[in-house]
């Protein structure tokens, strides 16, 4: 990206000022434009909630100072827009106020107060619906690579599925499940599956075939049968698409479960918590369940992010 | 240093390029560099001069630095009698890359007009220099295609027709015909020289091929690395007309000779 | 896959016929459906090893699909899978002709009110911003990153609070696709702003061009694949957004209003019908943006071979 020097060969404090002005020059533009978005937000939160303090006060007949609106408008029940602290107070208080079990009755059960709870309800499925999803994607590409009937009729409806909103849908096929009989975990992960599946596809399909036409020549005067070169040509060179395509796919999958989560009035989990939040006027719930969400999202890309740098630095791919 | 050249060619009122103890000076991660040290050069209008050594030895740099593409951190330099930047800005000189570099999405007629548009020549103006330049190279005829419809070689001219469609006097080439065959090279090598000689313009051209180095210029530079410096100018006594074959005259063999004996003086065959 | 192709060429066959004998056995209905799709199959094979032309890049896959979809109506009728839970394609497309008026004025809502205004808006937005900072390289560094996290995120879950905002209307869901689209146009227009090269840069220095004149002739041209990779991608975001918006609250017209009733009254038929709508939506909104990609951007690698 930036064009910042490699490793610093020199010793002591000039490889260390070098070293700081390094992350200094990435972290530090970063960091300035998640200050500006903190402050507009804060801004705009000002702005958009004032109308309701105003309101209250004419009502009541009274005047208040500029300073008296700014507090208040920070300090509402079922604000408009939140301001910040707002939001991390209510995540702070749903994950780390609230036990993940409590005792119900002699035993004990998951806490639905708890926004671990609820996130675990989403991330369960999005996990299980992205493993079934990428290995059967992984599995798919293998054989259009190598099988010509399969690659002419599955690669056009896979790459068409793409420009379909699949997730739209995924709250129907919720419905259409739960009435015959399959409830809670299992429809939520056919959704992540089948959402993670098509990047997956895609993606490998690519990466299998990327080898040029150098490298498979190379093989084939050594006489290597198909799955030789699988192994050790096609596989190898396909794994940075692999990532590539899996961090789409889970972040697919993390949506899908959310959205499949909307219209079947679901009690658990992260999408349920955005939609009692909207039916109650709770604006704050429904912030906090986004940033949750969020944070879900970017934890599981990190992972994978952190796989791929780790099997990239072993297989010596790393740049 | 500026001797004079066995051609009738009148005596130079001053210097195109004079640059004074040049010296240029990297900051790199491992520490400073030193590209180009003490560096004093004289062209003269209508040289063609050669810059050859190894990587590092600053050939490019000293070429970028005449055309304001890099910035000399000692010494001075002047070209035209103006600072490198203002000849610059007013359109002194044309460059020639390494690469061609025509833009896929003109043709090769448009991407010869690429400098007359931003220079603010009008319509008529553009499509006949565009129409001069291409027959000047031998492209007539391929204005209308696209870069990638033409082999390396023509799209190096076309590259060539661009950077003459203006009309500098000065010519800066760095390696233009390197990624080329070495039959394609001497082709061109012999359309260059004719070229050169039809335009009289000033041509400064950076290689490290030896023949070519030898066979195209009036003067070369050896230059050696760490640091970059000159080593040895060597006036060509060799004649104007220059068919290919000179290659093997003993005359040509004596300064190629000198040229690498440049070259080995300046560590150039070393590790 | 070496000892698969050293096998005599009549195995696949017969190794079908045997599959296809033991469906009939254990039920007719199984079996029936079997032949049809190993009967197919192995025609798609043949087409594949032996034609080559376009023709055949054209009916192999038409001839999946539609066997896919020969094998559902098969299913459906023989196994008599109640059309609560999977009405048979026959169905759906009676559906869908009897009902396309209210199917058009769906459309009409989500698609050309909704999606298409927040696309145009967003990604017209996304296009701006990104020559704004493309002078600024602090700014650049601090918001690709940004970018790039904020487009990983699931924004389609800000519908809620921007249907509260802008209310019922196709404002709300414009609003949802903006913010759908946004993050991902950005950080494609940016990188395409950065993709000229070094050499290219300074030939416009050496012509002393000023900053309009590189920029229009140089790196706006050269961002074009990378523009055109980002609207593609937002096409199908945008759809995603306007429809999922629409679960959250709209006036009694809209694609996602259908879906979430229709199921509620469970006739899937309606639902299936404008899931197709969608899927034909999704492709031809996706097939113009390609289309105009192509004349473009035809100097690219990745326009000419193939």
């Amino acid at each position: 990206m930036s064009a910042t020097a490699d490793t610093a060969a020199g010793g002591g404090i000039g490889a260390l000022g070098r070293g700081l002005g390094r992350v200094s020059g990435a972290v530090l533009p970063v960091l300035t434009v998640v200050a500006c978005i903190v402050v507009l937000w804060y801004v705009a939160a000002i702005g958009m909630n004032r109308a309701w303090t105003l309101d209250a006060a004419q009502r009541q007949g009274v005047e208040l100072t500029a300073g008296e609106i700014i507090a208040d408008a920070m300090r509402q029940d079922r604000p408009v827009l939140p301001a910040p602290h707002q939001v991390a107070a209510e995540l702070w208080n749903t994950t780390m106020g609230e036990p993940i079990l409590r005792e119900r009755r002699g035993e004990y059960r998951p806490n639905p107060r708890s926004l671990f709870f609820h996130a675990w309800q989403t991330l369960a499925p999005t996990l299980m619906g992205f493993v079934i999803g990428g290995l059967a994607g992984i599995l798919l590409a293998v054989g259009i690579v190598h099988n010509r009937a399969m690659d002419l009729s599955v690669m056009p409806w896979a790459i068409a599925s793409q420009t379909i909103p699949i997730l739209a849908i995924a709250p129907m096929i919720i419905v259409v499940l739960n009435s015959i009989g399959l409830e809670g975990l299992i429809p939520k992960s056919l959704i992540s599956a089948y959402l993670s599946f098509f990047p997956v596809v895609v993606g490998m399909v690519k990466g299998l075939r990327s080898p040029g036409a150098m490298d498979l020549d190379l093989l084939r005067t050594y006489s290597a049968s198909g799955a030789e070169t699988f192994w050790k040509l096609r596989l190898p060179a396909s794994v940075p698409f692999l990532f590539a395509s899996l961090k789409v796919g889970i972040a697919a999958a993390l949506v899908g479960t959310i959205v499949a989560e909307l219209p079947t009035g679901a009690r658990f989990g992260l999408g349920a918590r955005l939609l009692t939040g909207s039916y109650y006027g709770q604006t704050i719930q429904i912030w906090s369940a986004l940033f949750m969400a969020a944070i879900c999202a970017a934890a599981l890309v990190a992972t994978l992010s952190f796989v791929e740098r780790v099997t990239l630095r072993r297989m010596g791919l790393d740049r | 240093m500026a001797a004079q050249t066995p051609t009738s060619k009148p005596a130079p009122v001053s210097p195109v390029i004079e640059a004074r103890g040049l010296d240029l000076t990297f900051q790199t991660a491992d520490g400073p560099v030193q590209a180009l040290r003490d560096v004093n050069l004289t062209i003269d209008k209508g040289d063609f001069v050669s810059f050859i050594g190894p990587s590092g030895c600053g050939k490019t740099t000293l070429l970028r630095v005449i055309a304001a593409l890099e910035h000399p951190t000692g010494g001075s330099i002047t070209v035209n009698g103006m600072t490198p930047d203002a000849a610059r800005r007013s359109r002194a000189y044309g460059y020639v890359f390494q690469a061609a570099g025509l833009y896929p999405w003109r043709t090769i007629e448009k991407n010869v007009k690429l400098p007359l548009e931003i220079m603010g020549f009008d319509r008529a103006e553009q499509e006949n220099r565009a129409k001069d330049v291409l027959q000047l190279v031998d492209l007539e005829g391929f204005g209308k295609k696209f870069p990638w419809q033409l082999s390396g070689g023509m799209q190096q001219r076309a590259s060539i027709a661009r950077a003459l469609a203006f009309d500098a006097d000065l010519l800066l080439m760095d390696e233009p015909f390197g990624a080329l065959d070495e039959i394609v090279r001497d082709h061109l090598n012999e359309q260059l020289l004719a070229l050169w000689k039809r335009t009289e313009k000033t041509i400064g051209f950076v290689t490290h091929s030896i023949p070519e180095a030898v066979y195209l210029s009036t003067r070369i530079v050896v230059m050696s690395p760490r640091p970059g410096r000159i080593t040895d100018v060597i006036e060509s006594d060799l004649p104007a007309e220059r068919p290919l074959d000179i290659r093997d005259t003993p005359e040509f063999l004596a300064i190629a000779h000198r040229v690498r004996e440049g070259l080995r003086a300046g560590h150039a065959y070393e590790d | 896959m070496k000892s698969l192709s050293a096998m005599p060429s009549w195995t696949m066959p017969a190794l079908g016929a045997a599959l296809v004998a033991l469906g009939f056995v254990a039920d007719p209905r199984l079996g029936a459906i079997l032949a049809v799709w190993l009967g197919a199959w192995g025609l798609n094979a043949v087409m594949a090893s032996r034609g080559r032309g376009a023709g055949v890049r054209f009916l192999v896959p038409l001839l999946f699909g539609a066997t896919l979809l020969g094998l559902w109506e098969m299913a459906v009728r023989l196994y008599e899978i109640s059309p609560i839970i999977l009405p048979a394609p026959s169905v759906i497309a009676a559906t869908f002709a009897e009902n396309t008026p209210t199917l058009w004025a769906d459309f009409r809502q989500t698609i050309l009110k909704g999606a298409l205004s927040g696309y145009v808006i967003g990604c017209g937005a996304a296009f701006l911003t990104a020559v704004a900072i493309d002078r600024s390289p602090f700014l650049q560094r601090g918001l690709l990153p940004v970018g790039n996290f904020i487009a990983a995120l699931p924004i389609v879950g800000t519908a809620p609070i921007l249907v509260m905002w802008f209310g019922f209307g196709w404002q709300s869901k414009a609003a949802v696709v903006i913010a759908m689209v946004f993050f991902p146009m950005l950080v494609n227009c940016v990188q395409g702003m950065k993709a000229s090269e070094a050499m290219q840069r300074d030939l416009m220095h050496t012509y002393a061009a000023n900053y309009w004149q590189s920029f229009l002739k140089l790196r706006l041209p050269t961002a074009m694949p990378f523009i055109f990779n980002g609207l593609k991608i937002c096409t199908t975001l945008a759809l995603i957004g306007a429809i999922v918006a629409e679960f959250f609250g709209s006036p009694v017209v809209g694609m996602g209003f259908r879906i979430k009733i229709e199921v509620g009254r469970l006739s899937m038929d309606m639902v299936w019908a404008s899931i197709t709508v969608a899927a034909m939506a999704g492709t031809a909104f996706y097939g113009l943006v390609a289309v105009v990609e192509r004349r473009l951007t035809f100097w690219h690698p990745s326009q000419r071979t193939g």
